[in-house]
Parts: structure tokens; C-alpha cells; sequence
């Protein structure tokens, strides 16, 4: 059966049909057409789905499309805005802190999530942030110095 | 044959190499708009899915589709005899020399199932639950078989034999039993008896390791169109378009130009996307149906059937004077082939010693058959396992003798001129650069905390060239376009424009690299080996040769002086020689300018098979500490030091080292395959699997050495692979000066730390320091 779902996605009003077993993962892949957030599991593990749902950090292959209706979603196609990179995004690319670059997405969603929880994170935190998003490429040393350097423009810029 | 090229001096003053530019393939990655694997859809597509054996070892007595076929929204069914027979024998694909039998086997079960996991049928329907449903009304009827896991046990006499017909190679006179010994393989040098009787002391033990799975977080996918015509398209995430057209046209029994495959960007692959799994199925399938197929593995099915490195027992023996100098080095070691033979243990064998310069070499190696899926290769496939043995006992023996290990390795380092075991003369090798850096980093001197150990271990690795084609297009601007044709995973692209940019002395934001698809370039082997930005740099670097030659030759024309009167610098044409000033030096914009009326589009194809790739090694230093109450290990501190010949982009060449050490970390300390009594695998999800997370690593600090290979024009060796073979030999070594128990076997799970302390502390060892 479908469902008719609305919802805030990166800013704006949309809505969509889903089956009920359609995750928020297969509604924005599938129905929405936006493949910046990634499958690597489909059960928690990976955090390649994460986006935030009202400002949570979720995995969006845990949760249903129908729970979707009346929250704000956002994606890794909302962080930029125009043609200007968020720093996280910048950072990344600098720091040259993606190599397949398949876990980025869901990486710097969680670390925005994390920033804006705590603007001035140590070390440890943001690897304990982050241990939900798993990287298989770059042994996350250039990915923790990319999320410091953000954070700390971030806090020079306010 | 490829012409020679100049090479670059290392002193060079250059814009472009060596520095830390941002990728071109950059943007579209960090906003989410890069296209993987299972983000090409198309129109009408259907969703394939794949039935699975549930028994490790059964033979198929009768599979029967008609209820599934009959379903609603089915559109195609393939099982094993969809695929045509193929003869079981080594016959050429693209470069490489496989078995297509094997392949057959290993993509779709014919007979016999020979590891849980192993695809039996695949589905093509109109969505994702019927496609399931189809699958459970699929009837198999199986006879179930006694089935056997474990490398040991498959090489008992008496042990359940996967293929009837498999009689080992490599012995003489041949066996007249089958058995599950695929191959036999053996490495000499010197004399054994004469190394081991000049040793003043001899050191021997036996490890395991388990299997590891390459763990990429992208799961295998691919979509697949076969038009009326028979001309197919497919989309997938791989390390080697040309490699999967070749299986797949071999396969599927059509012509290699029917098929046009596109590589989507790589979410990681570490050997383990250089094979076809679901790509010969999804074809089939579009073929059928006349559709198109995606079809996309699950995490579960990713670590259930696709291809993990072997687990391995390998035995050493080394006899040293008792000044530390080896004599003879011997090995035994038996890898896990998984149900189909091939395990990489000739790469185990001839790595094992290549860093160390002795006389008495000897290698035995076994390749075994057993119930598991068949393994793929996984960074330097096969040299992590014998290197980890062999670097425990070179351990080992630093401690009886009392040398300090640094110093036990630089005095039997290879070097430039050794004569290595497995065959070639080594030329410049960086092996000592890296044991002196070693030396004099600040990690080597820094003190250590209560329960902490510091380890360090040596690696190698052969790297690889190959066929490769670049296609450099000036286009009428000025502006380039840069064709490569082997994947691009960490990097590539950005390396290859530095290269094409110092070149042609352009911008390096002028140059737009690609990976092309098969139909726009010839045939280039797959990323792996440590090759791509060592082939594929090559090629670049003479195709952009070619465009500065051919800018000379249109510049001649103009100025209506010879050719050879001509010169390119600092991509500037000028006059030179007696015409020295007699023209205004043009740019490659103004040669491109002009081209259509100097003889039309300016293009450097280079087609080449790379010759003079150059082996990189490593020196890996940790710090660990070991909680006496629970068994666990934290590494404190971790630095890799690596010979990369040539830094073309040093931040992803330090970002191979560290993602190399981060797998390796795991690799000794927690992944392994579990399975059940039955042969199945118990732990096929990430969260029981478990990767190294951010939390579970330090930072990990990175020393570049730079020996340039004389075979590249810019120094390049590639250094992908050698990161991981270090790892798992310096943490164990760490783990036992910290316990002082010498540990054995991976991983060092907590349990296994606990019981080994226990151990040794019930047999009142003295050396135990906890
Ligand atoms: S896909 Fe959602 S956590 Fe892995
Ligand atoms: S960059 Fe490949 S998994 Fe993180």
C-alpha cells in the first residue's frame, strides 16, 4: 500500500508516495532521485545514510518513509549553499580527507551534527562522534584533521 | 613497445608535482552528486536478485523454476546452465591468465554448491519484493555433503574433497588421488642445508591468520541493458572496466566490442572489485528480458560471497650467526583458496623474504581448496600473511641476540643489486631509507607507558605495469582533456593532471581528466597492483610528449622554419638554435589556435604496455598497550614510512599509508571469518564483522621516502599495496614486547591475549611482563 508522505527536505516542501516498507534511505534514492546519501548496510552499521531528521543524526536506512511525514530532513545535497561549499565540505577536499569518497556523505553530515552540538570538539570526540560512519579508505586520520580545521574556521567565522 | 622518455630529475624545479592540489572529481563527491555503483537508474528497469546456497557443501539434485517463472512481474530467471561450459584451463583475459571454469563455477553453481553463499539462480522482476518472492518459490533439491572450512583440515588424508577431479600440481610424480591440494609451489635459492649449518642459532615457529574481507563500504552493483541489436551497456563499480567486459563477453559467449562497459566511481574495491560476481548475471538477465537489470549485493551477501584474502598457516625457520646476520630462511605455508583454486600463495611465497639480502632462501608454498567463497585479492595479495610470520621471528630473534631491531634489519637489508629470491636483481629500492628514517623519528625515541610495547616490522611489494591507454586532447581554446582508462579510487585523476599539467606547463585547472568508458580508449588493465598512477602517469606523460611535439611541428610550419628548429619549454613554442629570437614564442593556446589550419585536431594517444614498475617497501613503527584485566590492545601511536618513489599528490600518497596501516590494524587485532559447525558464516554483517571505527585508531603518522624509480619518468613506484603488509608483523611484535609472550596468530582478540598471559603465567614463564 502507499502512503502519502510530506515532508521539509533540505528547506523545501515535498511529497511523496511510499510503500510502507520503503525506509527514508529508499525514499531519497529511489523516489526523490537523490543518491548522495549511500547504502553500505542497510542496518545501522555504516552510517553511509546518515542525514538529520529535525536536526537528529540518524540512519536513514533505519527508518521508515511513512515516519518521515512532518519532520525537516536534510541531506548532503543541502549543505552547500549555491555555489558556496559549507567549510566542512571545503575542508574535506583540502585536506584531501576522502580517497572513494563513497563514506563522505554520510561523514560530513554527522560531523555538522556533531559541530553543531559542540563548535570546539577535541580529538577524541570527534572519533567517538564518528564511529558510527565507517571508512574504509583512509583510516580517518585526514577525515578527524578536515573535521578540527572546519570546526575551527567555523568558530573564527562567528 | 613503449619509447623511452626522459625522465624527470628528482632536484627539478616544478609547479605542479609534489604539491597538494584538490582533486578534480572532488566537488561532485563531497556535495553527493558523484554517480557509484547503485546510482545509475534507468527507465524501466528491473531489480535482480540472487538465490543463494544455504549449505557449505551439497550436491544440486534438480533445481525447478516454473513457480517462480509464473509469477507476476518475474520477467527472467538464469540458473548455472545459462552460462555456457567452459574448459578448465588458463587461458588469457585481457592480461591476465585465468580459469574460466573457475569463473563459471565461482558466479553461478552448476552441479555442486561449494560455499554457503554460492548463487545457485538469479531473478529479474519489476520490483524488489517480487523479485524475493520469486526467489523463495525457486525449488532446490540438494544433497547435502560433508563439508570442511578450516586450511589444516582440508589437507587431512581423509578430509571431504570438493572436486573429484583435482590433482595437485606442481608435484612429481603426479598424485593419483584428488585431493583438496590445488597446487604446490616452490622457491629456491642457495642451499638450505649449507645456510642452516653455517647458523650459529636457528629460529622456527607457525602462525595462522584468519580470512579478512577487503570490507569496502560500497557493496558490488551494476546495471545492465542488452538492446534487440545484442548491443549491451553496463554500468558497475569495478577496478577494471576492460577485465569485466573480457569475463563477461567470455562468459556470456558474445564478442568483446558487443559490450560497452562504464565505470562509476569506486566506493573502494582494495583487490576485491578486480572480479565479476552479479555483472554476467545481470547481463543474462537483460538479455532475456530485454530490460534493464540493476542489480546491487547486500552487506550480507557482500561478506558471505565475495571474495575475502585467505586465512594461512605459515611455518618459519631462520638461521642467524650470533651477530645477527641471517643464513638460510625458510617457509611452509598453506593458504585458503576458498571453493575454487588460486589463493595467492605464490605472491606469499616470493614475498616472504624480498627484504632481506640471504644466500638460502627456500619457500614451499600449498594452494587449498576448501568450503568458503573463493578469495579475491586484497592489497598485495598473499605477502601481509608470510611477511606477518616471517617478521615475528625476525622479531624474535632481535631480542635473543639482543640487537636492536632496527639494526638486525639494516644489516640484512635488500638492497640495490640483491639478488632476490623469487627472481629479479633489485635495482634502487628504498628499504634502508626507510629503516634509517625509522631510526631517527621521534616515535623510535619516544619513551613508552606502563603495558606498552613498540613494534616494528619491514614490508615489500612487487608493484605492476601493464596495458594502459591515455588519450590527451588540446582542445581549440588551449584548454585539455585527459582520457584514462583505469579506475580512479584515491586520487588518480588529480595525479594524472599534475603530471599532464608540468607537461605541458599549463595550468593544473586547465587539464580535465576522466576515466573513460571501454569504447573510447584501448584496452587498459585494472587498478591494482599498485599501477595506476605508475601506468597510467606513464602514459599520460608520453601522450602529453606527443602534444608538445606536434605543437613544435605546427609551429614550424608557420614560422616556415624545420622542425627540429623548434623547441617546447615551459609550454612556450619557440624558435631555437640559429632562429633563437626570430619568432615570437607561441603558447599551447595559440598553437591550438591555429591547429585547424595547420593540420587539424591536436591529440596524444598512448597506447603502451608499462614496463619497469618498481617494488616500494615500508618500516612501520607502533606503539600498544595491552589491559592485563581484558586482553585488549589500543595502539597509542602508529607511524608508516614508506619508499613512494615519487610523491606526485603526497596527500593521497600518505592517505594510501594510513588507510593501509587502519586495515591493517584490524587485520591483526579483530576481523576474522567465523563460522558454525555447519559451515556457515556467523558473522556476515559489519557489526559483527566489526572494521576498525575513528575511535578505535590515533592519528597515523606518515614519512614519505622518496627513491625515484629510474623506469618512470617522474620516480613513480606505486604505493598502494605495501601499507598493509607491515601492520599485522609490527603490532604483534608490539603486543609481545608489552607481554612478553609471543603471539602466534591473528587476530590477537582480546580472548586470545587473556589466554596466552594465562598461559604463560601457569608455565611459570619468566619472560612474561604482566
Ligand atoms: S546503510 Fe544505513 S547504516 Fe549502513
Ligand atoms: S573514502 Fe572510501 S570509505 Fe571512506
Amino acid at each position: 500500500m502507499k502512503h502519502h508522505v510530506s515532508f521539509e527536505l533540505n528547506g523545501d516542501p515535498v511529497e511523496v508516495l511510499c510503500e510502507s516498507e520503503q525506509t527514508v534511505l529508499d525514499v531519497l534514492r529511489d523516489e526523490m532521485q537523490l543518491i548522495g546519501t549511500k547504502e553500505g548496510c542497510s542496518t545501522g552499521d555504516c552510517g553511509a545514510c546518515s542525514v538529520t531528521v529535525d536536526d537528529r543524526l540518524v540512519c536513514s536506512c533505519l527508518m521508515l518513509g511513512v515516519e518521515a511525514n512532518g519532520k525537516k530532513i536534510t541531506t548532503i545535497e543541502g549543505m552547500a549553499e549555491g555555489e558556496k561549499l559549507h567549510p566542512l565540505q571545503q575542508k574535506f577536499l583540502e585536506h584531501a580527507a576522502l580517497q572513494c569518497g563513497i563514506c563522505t556523505p554520510g561523514v560530513i553530515v554527522a560531523a555538522k551534527s556533531l559541530l553543531e552540538r559542540n563548535p570546539d570538539p577535541t580529538e577524541t570526540e570527534v572519533r567517538y562522534w564518528l564511529a558510527g560512519n565507517l571508512c574504509r579508505c583512509t583510516g580517518y586520520d585526514k577525515i578527524v584533521r578536515a573535521v578540527m580545521d572546519a570546526a575551527s574556521e567555523m568558530r573564527g567565522a562567528a | 613497445m613503449q619509447e623511452k622518455v626522459g625522465n624527470v630529475p628528482m632536484d627539478a624545479d616544478l609547479k605542479w608535482v609534489g604539491t597538494r592540489q584538490i582533486r578534480p572529481d572532488g566537488m561532485d563527491k563531497v556535495t553527493g552528486k558523484a554517480r557509484f555503483g547503485a546510482d545509475y537508474n534507468l527507465s524501466g528497469q528491473l531489480v535482480g536478485s540472487v538465490l543463494r546456497a544455504p549449505h557449505a557443501h551439497a550436491r544440486i539434485k534438480s533445481i525447478d523454476i516454473s513457480a517462480a517463472e509464473a509469477l507476476d512481474g518475474v520477467k527472467a530467471i538464469v540458473t548455472g546452465t545459462d552460462f555456457p561450459e567452459q574448459e578448465s584451463k588458463m587461458s588469457p583475459a585481457g592480461e591476465m591468465m585465468v580459469n574460466y571454469n573457475h569463473i563459471r563455477t565461482t558466479v553461478m553453481a552448476t552441479d555442486k554448491v561449494l560455499f554457503e553463499g554460492h548463487p545457485v539462480a538469479a531473478v529479474a522482476a519489476t520490483n524488489q519484493t517480487i523479485a524475493k518472492k520469486a526467489l523463495k518459490l525457486i525449488k532446490v533439491e540438494y544433497e547435502v555433503l560433508p563439508h570442511v572450512i578450516d586450511v589444516l583440515e582440508a589437507m587431512k588424508p581423509d578430509a571431504p574433497v570438493l572436486h573429484a577431479d583435482l590433482i595437485t600440481a606442481g608435484v612429481s610424480p603426479a598424485p593419483t588421488k584428488a585431493s583438496n591440494v590445488a597446487n604446490r609451489i616452490e622457491l629456491n635459492k642457495g642451499d638450505m642445508e649449507k645456510g642452516f649449518a653455517e647458523a650459529d642459532q636457528i629460529f622456527e615457529r607457525s602462525f595462522d591468520t584468519a580470512p579478512v574481507h577487503q570490507a569496502y563500504i560500497e557493496p558490488h552493483a551494476c546495471l545492465a541493458v542488452v538492446n534487440q541489436d545484442n548491443q549491451a551497456e553496463l554500468w558497475v563499480s569495478t577496478q577494471g572496466h576492460w577485465v569485466v567486459r573480457a569475463h563477461c563477453a567470455r562468459l556470456l559467449g558474445w564478442e568483446t566490442s558487443q559490450i560497452k562497459v562504464v565505470c562509476a566511481e569506486i566506493g573502494g574495491g582494495f583487490g576485491g572489485k578486480t572480479v565479476v560476481y552479479l555483472e554476467p548475471l545481470a547481463l543474462r538477465l537483460a538479455e532475456k528480458s530485454r530490460r534493464p537489470v540493476k542489480m546491487t549485493m547486500s552487506r550480507e551477501e557482500v561478506f558471505r560471497a565475495s571474495g575475502p584474502a585467505p586465512g594461512t598457516h605459515v611455518k618459519v625457520k631462520i638461521g642467524v650467526k650470533n651477530n645477527g646476520k641471517m643464513t638460510a630462511c625458510f617457509t611452509e605455508m598453506m593458504y585458503q583458496a576458498g571453493a575454487l583454486p588460486g589463493s595467492p600463495v605464490s605472491q606469499g611465497c616470493m614475498a616472504a623474504y624480498a627484504p632481506y639480502d640471504v644466500e638460502n632462501v627456500q619457500a614451499i608454498g600449498h594452494d587449498v581448496v576448501s568450503n568458503r567463497p573463493k578469495v579475491a585479492a586484497y592489497r598485495a595479495p598473499g605477502a601481509p600473511m608470510s611477511e606477518y610470520a616471517v617478521e615475528s621471528v625476525v622479531d624474535e630473534i632481535a631480542l635473543k641476540l639482543n640487537i636492536d631491531p632496527i639494526e638486525l634489519r639494516l644489516m640484512n637489508a635488500a638492497k640495490e643489486g640483491t639478488q632476490s629470491a623469487h627472481g629479479p636483481k633489485f635495482g634502487p629500492i628504498g628499504l634502508i631509507e626507510t629503516l634509517e628514517a625509522a631510526k631517527n623519528s621521534d616515535h623510535w625515541k619516544a619513551p613508552l607507558g606502563p603495558n606498552q610495547g613498540r613494534g616494528i616490522a619491514s614490508g615489500f611489494w612487487y608493484n605492476i605495469g601493464g596495458q594502459t591507454t591515455v588519450s590527451v586532447v588540446l582542445n581549440e581554446d588551449g584548454s585539455v582533456n585527459l582520457t584514462a582508462g583505469t579506475p580512479d579510487i584515491g586520487g588518480l585523476r588529480a595525479s594524472l593532471a599534475m603530471m599532464a599539467a608540468e607537461e605541458l606547463g599549463v595550468e593544473y585547472n586547465a587539464i580535465q581528466p576522466v576515466i573513460g568508458d571501454t569504447q573510447q580508449l584501448g584496452f587498459n588493465f585494472l587498478t591494482g597492483g599498485s599501477r595506476s598512477c605508475f601506468s597510467s602517469g606513464m602514459a599520460t606523460v608520453e601522450a602529453c610528449r606527443e602534444i608538445a611535439q606536434e605543437a613544435c611541428k605546427r609551429a614550424a610550419l608557420i614560422w616556415e622554419i624545420p622542425e627540429d628548429a623548434v623547441m617546447f619549454e615551459d609550454g612556450m613554442v619557440r624558435p631555437a638554435g640559429d632562429n633563437a629570437g626570430a619568432h615570437e614564442p607561441m603558447n599551447l593556446r595559440d598553437i591550438a589556435a591555429i591547429a585547424g589550419k595547420t593540420g587539424g585536431p591536436i591529440v596524444g594517444n598512448c597506447s603502451i604496455n608499462a614496463q619497469g614498475a618498481a617494488p616500494s617497501l615500508g618500516t612501520h613503527l607502533v606503539d600498544v598497550e595491552v589491559d592485563p584485566e581484558t586482553g585488549k590492545v589500543d595502539v597509542k601511536r602508529y607511524t608508516v614510512i614508506q619508499d613512494a618513489g615519487r610523491a606526485i599528490h603526497p596527500g593521497y600518497v600518505e592517505g594510501q599509508f594510513q588507510g593501509g596501516a587502519a586495515q591493517g590494524i584490524g587485520w591483526a587485532l579483530n576481523e576474522e571469518y567465523i563460522y558454525n559447525d555447519k559451515g556457515a558464516l556467523d558473522n556476515a554483517s559489519f557489526l559483527d564483522y566489526r572494521v576498525p571505527v575513528a575511535s578505535d585508531l590515533p592519528m597515523i603518522d606518515t614519512i614519505i621516502v622518496e627513491v625515484p624509480n629510474p623506469n618512470h619518468p617522474y620516480g613513480v613506484r606505486g604505493v598502494g599495496e605495501t601499507p598493509i603488509v607491515p601492520p599485522m608483523g609490527a603490532i604483534s611484535n608490539a603486543v609481545s614486547r608489552a607481554t612478553g609472550v609471543r603471539f602466534e596468530s591473528l587476530p590477537m582478540s582480546p580472548p586470545k591475549i587473556r589466554h596466552a598471559i594465562d598461559a604463560a603465567r601457569a608455565a611459570g614463564s619468566t619472560d612474561l611482563k604482566m
